[in-house]
């Protein structure tokens, strides 16, 4: 542990290794292990949504493919955008939220644990219940954006659409629960001195898309309860010929399905705007517009969603007011690109792994932002949508946007995580395989889309200009999947054994970076006191910091005035250090390799409580099944519903009157 | 710089957490986070309802006749407004209780001498005639969702039957949750008797109660009143 003059201004501890086994996953309450169940969990359906991404690759390679019957196809692309959308990305961006807010912000675990273990829970039952559809050969086969009237019962009575609705209601309780807690986190749980405007870049854009999914979630789940109550009984919210207008499910999805993007985008983002500072040895460049661009992306994101439905005629004034909104939200999203290329311009760069991802988000999200800007103006849309160029949109800035940050993130992280580094050869491999399988994939799309191909089309007649293309697009789908092994290998081999990470193995600037890896149970043994945006740095490498604003505004605590320490020329003054390093010492002492008990530190109880809430809410959503309409059999769906929420209420009672630790 | 080192060791001596960084506690933070969250599922609910509004192809209407041949019988417009009027009042009259009950927790700790003083100070009361006043409010809309479907409106049979008990239903069913909520704040006050250290919790309560007041005032208006 370091004693000398750049002791922490808090003390930090040796790693204290926590329970294992089973039921300690099972009842674990603490942030960073929620967040390792989330990784691990999304990366499973990563890899099942990447299995299904080849199998429709493998049917379309050639034309007239046989591999899947134009039923399964369905099924096949529908599950790919679902379980891409609501069981990998999200839930990865979620695993970064989960282990690195509170880290982040100086915190010991986000503002209400158990609710954090609920939406875990919720999310794994909701994806194996989605997912189950499979097993009874009814998985969803609308399209992940279900569009009603073709998903009411009339032109979709499988019980496929059923999963499907009841799913994403089910997925919708997690986000929001998570959303609450990581709003009330981020507002009230920062360490002193960590103003909102010192805020990490990552956590400003977790915050921003916590109010995106407070605010859009609701409205999904309102056109869902509307489609379930079609299907099971009987209502006519989108029956036309009862009068029901055909846009309402597009409006009230889109109004859901554009916030819905930016809930994908901006978490990479915000993990490229940790990466990039770091492996440029510079501060971010134009932090404040930063901050207000990922806000007005945010604010704008809920102004553009009719952008999706140029090609159901909506006038003139609504395409234009639409057109125009959407070009505007290019502004901020081309501020965040400028930003980045500026934090990087005269730096001294480093190109590990996690550079090189976030380097390839800046060029690959910029592809698909400009193919955006072209489909934004209607006359464009009128011509592109439908086809295969706005998939090639779309994966630019899924796949080159929010798969590249979140495989940066990943790499720049898992040190912190497993306390052992990812293999950077093998990275590096990795990295340039998924390059080269991303834009042999993705960027041939664009001309199969303009020569005309459409979307979801199971098969397609050779010789119209397209069999090259997709023969070049199928390629790079299984060079996409041996990247994806490379990773895969990289990752189980690094758990075991990797080398050993220590604290801090990128020089980092932010705080997770002054405490061990992997952190302690309770993260900090003492709440550190932020002076400015880079804490570590002002630490570690005080030079780096020198331009970036900094105060000290007391609160009581240690109070290791870091600024003070500068001298002109930016580098650490003589004058207060061996006082500081006398004071740091004594705590450093008293935390080393103890445990929350032995340092008084309150740490919330395990409970298996949340599980069983979660497990019942599932449970009483299945039992929505047996009002499926063909052989309804209410007596049994109102057994299972009745159930259900018994487990949920009573495990909610017991939870909630439970207090959350012991009173010391 | 010592006593602020001790200070902080006293404050984990006493199990006690960093103060939050509004002041305000998590719980009051996360309701506000959940009402703008729930001000977003009624915004869509009554955006439907509005946009579904004389889009009916048959009756009954909420506050047009339906007359024959759109309707084999004439229909009278269907809502009862004077009914609902009442059971309006009577929900505002919950949230008056409600105002009372959170007082009444605050300063239970303050001595009382008159009789107002403690019929004013009875937090047990106050709880209970909110659930009563609740409850009330959930028997007319029991009344008016019976007395719809004798009059051949049920939630099957037109748009504005699909909207109107789906948006007054989800009230319905939020009330209900108050309801629930409120009579376990009760069963507490019951068993050990709730303090002002208990404020919180009632108060969070008690957002939540005049939160789903509020989107009612809205439904009132715009489906009731409005024609």
């Amino acid at each position: 542990m370091a004693t000398t003059a750049s002791a922490p201004a808090y003390a930090p501890v040796e790693s204290y290794v926590g329970e294992s086994g089973l039921w300690s996953w099972l009842t674990t309450v603490d942030h960073k292990r929620i967040g390792a169940l989330y990784l691990f969990t999304a990366l499973f359906f990563f890899l099942v949504g990447g299995v299904e991404a080849g199998l429709i690759r493998w049917q379309l390679a050639q034309p007239n493919g046989h591999v899947l019957s134009a039923e399964a196809y369905n099924q096949m692309f529908t599950m790919h955008g679902t379980t891409m959308i609501f069981l990998a990305i999200m839930p990865l961006s979620a695993a970064f939220f989960n282990y690195l807010i509170p880290l982040q912000i100086g915190a010991r675990d986000v503002a209400f644990p158990r609710l954090n273990a609920f939406s875990y829970w919720v999310y794994l039952f909701g994806a194996i219940f989605m997912n189950a559809s499979w097993f009874v050969g009814a998985a969803p086969n609308g399209g992940w954006f279900g569009y009603a009237p073709l998903t009411t019962y009339q032109f979709s009575p499988g019980l496929n659409i059923d999963f499907w609705v009841i799913g994403l209601q089910i997925l919708g309780v997690s986000s929001l629960a998570a959303a609450f807690n990581f709003i009330t986190t981020i507002i009230n749980m920062r360490a002193p001195g960590m103003s909102l405007m010192r805020m990490p870049m990552f956590t400003w854009n977790a915050f921003v898309v916590q109010f995106l999914l407070v605010l859009a979630f609701p409205v999904i789940t309102i056109a869902l309860v509307f489609l379930q109550f079609d299907r099971f009984f009987g209502t006519q919210f989108y029956e036309i010929a009862a009068g029901a207008d055909p846009l309402l499910w597009q409006h009230l999805f889109w109004v859901f399905g554009h916030p819905e993007v930016y809930i994908l985008i901006l978490p990479a983002f915000g993990l490229t705007s940790e990466i990039i500072p770091v492996f440029s040895r510079k501060p971010i460049f134009g932090y404040p517009v930063m901050v207000y661009a990922t806000m007005l992306i945010a604010f704008l994101g809920f102004g553009v969603w009719a952008h999706h439905m140029f090609a159901v005629g909506m006038g003139p004034i609504g395409d234009t007011v639409f057109g125009v909104t959407t070009l505007l939200i290019a502004i901020p999203t081309g501020v965040k690109i400028f930003n980045w290329i500026f934090t990087m311009w005269g730096g001294s760069l480093k190109f590990t792994t996690a550079m090189l991802f976030a380097i390839a988000l800046v060029g690959e999200f910029t592809i698909g932002g400009i193919s955006g800007v072209m489909h934004a103006s209607p006359p464009a849309d009128l011509q592109q949508t439908d086809t295969y160029f706005i998939v090639a949109h779309f994966h630019y800035v899924l796949f080159g946007g929010s798969m590249m940050g979140i495989f940066g993130g990943i790499y720049f992280y898992f040190p912190k995580i497993i306390g052992r580094m990812l293999d950077e050869g093998l990275g590096k491999l990795h990295f340039w395989i998924t390059f080269v399988g991303m834009n042999l994939t993705f960027f041939p799309m664009h001309f199969s889309g303009l020569y005309g191909m459409p979307r979801r089309i199971y098969q397609y007649e050779p010789n119209q200009g397209w069999d090259t293309f997709n023969m070049m697009s199928s390629v790079g789908t299984a060079i996409l999947m041996l990247g994806t092994s490379v990773f895969i290998w990289n990752f189980f081999k690094s758990i075991k054994s990797g080398k050993i990470a220590g604290n801090d193995p990128w020089g980092g600037g932010t705080l997770e970076w002054l405490i061990p890896s992997p952190p302690p149970e309770y993260n900090f043994a003492q709440i550190p006191r932020v002076t400015s945006r880079y804490p570590a740095w002002d630490v570690k490498s005080p030079g780096l910091t020198a331009e970036v604003p900094h105060s000290h505004r007391g609160d009581g605590r240690i109070d290791v005035d870091v600024a003070s320490k500068h001298t002109a020329d930016g580098h650490p003054g003589a004058g207060h250090e061996p006082e500081q390093a006398a004071e740091a010492a004594p705590h450093i002492e008293i935390a080393t390799g103890k445990s929350a008990k032995d340092l008084g530190i309150p740490m919330p109880n395990p409970t298996i409580k949340p599980m069983f809430c979660a497990g019942g809410m599932v449970i009483m959503f299945t039992g929505l099944l047996a009002y499926h309409t063909t052989t309804p059999r209410p007596a049994l769906a109102l057994a299972v519903i009745l159930s259900g929420a018994m487990i949920m209420v009573v495990s909610l009672y017991a939870w909630v009157l439970t207090p959350l630790e012991d009173h010391h | 710089m010592s006593h602020a080192l001790a200070s902080t060791h006293d404050e984990h001596a006493h199990g006690g957490h960093p103060p939050t960084s509004t002041g305000l506690d998590h719980k009051k933070v996360a309701i506000w986070a959940f009402i703008g969250s729930e001000c977003m599922l009624f915004v869509s609910l009554i955006s439907t309802y509005l946009i579904y509004k004389g889009r009916s192809r048959v009756g009954p209407f909420p506050h047009e006749a339906c007359l024959p041949p759109v309707c084999a019988t004439a229909l009278k417009p269907i809502l009862n407004i004077p009914v609902t009027s009442a059971s309006t009042f009577v929900l505002l009259m919950s949230s008056l209780a409600m105002v009372l009950a959170l007082a009444a927790v605050e300063m239970k700790d303050q001595p009382k001498h008159t009789f107002g003083e403690r019929l004013l100070g009875n937090s047990k009361l106050w709880l209970f005639m909110t659930a009563v006043l609740g409850t009330t409010f959930l028997g007319f809309q029991a009344f008016e969702f019976t007395s719809f479907v004798h009059e051949g409106l049920t939630i099957r049979t037109n748009l504005f039957g699909s909207s109107f008990f789906t948006l007054t239903g989800f009230h319905g069913a939020h009330v209900t949750a108050g309801v629930l909520w409120l009579l376990t704040l009760l069963a507490i006050d019951m068993r050990r008797g709730l303090g002002p250290k208990d404020a919180l919790n009632v108060d969070l309560c008690a957002l939540y109660w005049h939160f789903v007041d509020v989107v009612w005032i809205a439904i009132f208006t715009l489906v009731y009143l409005i024609k």
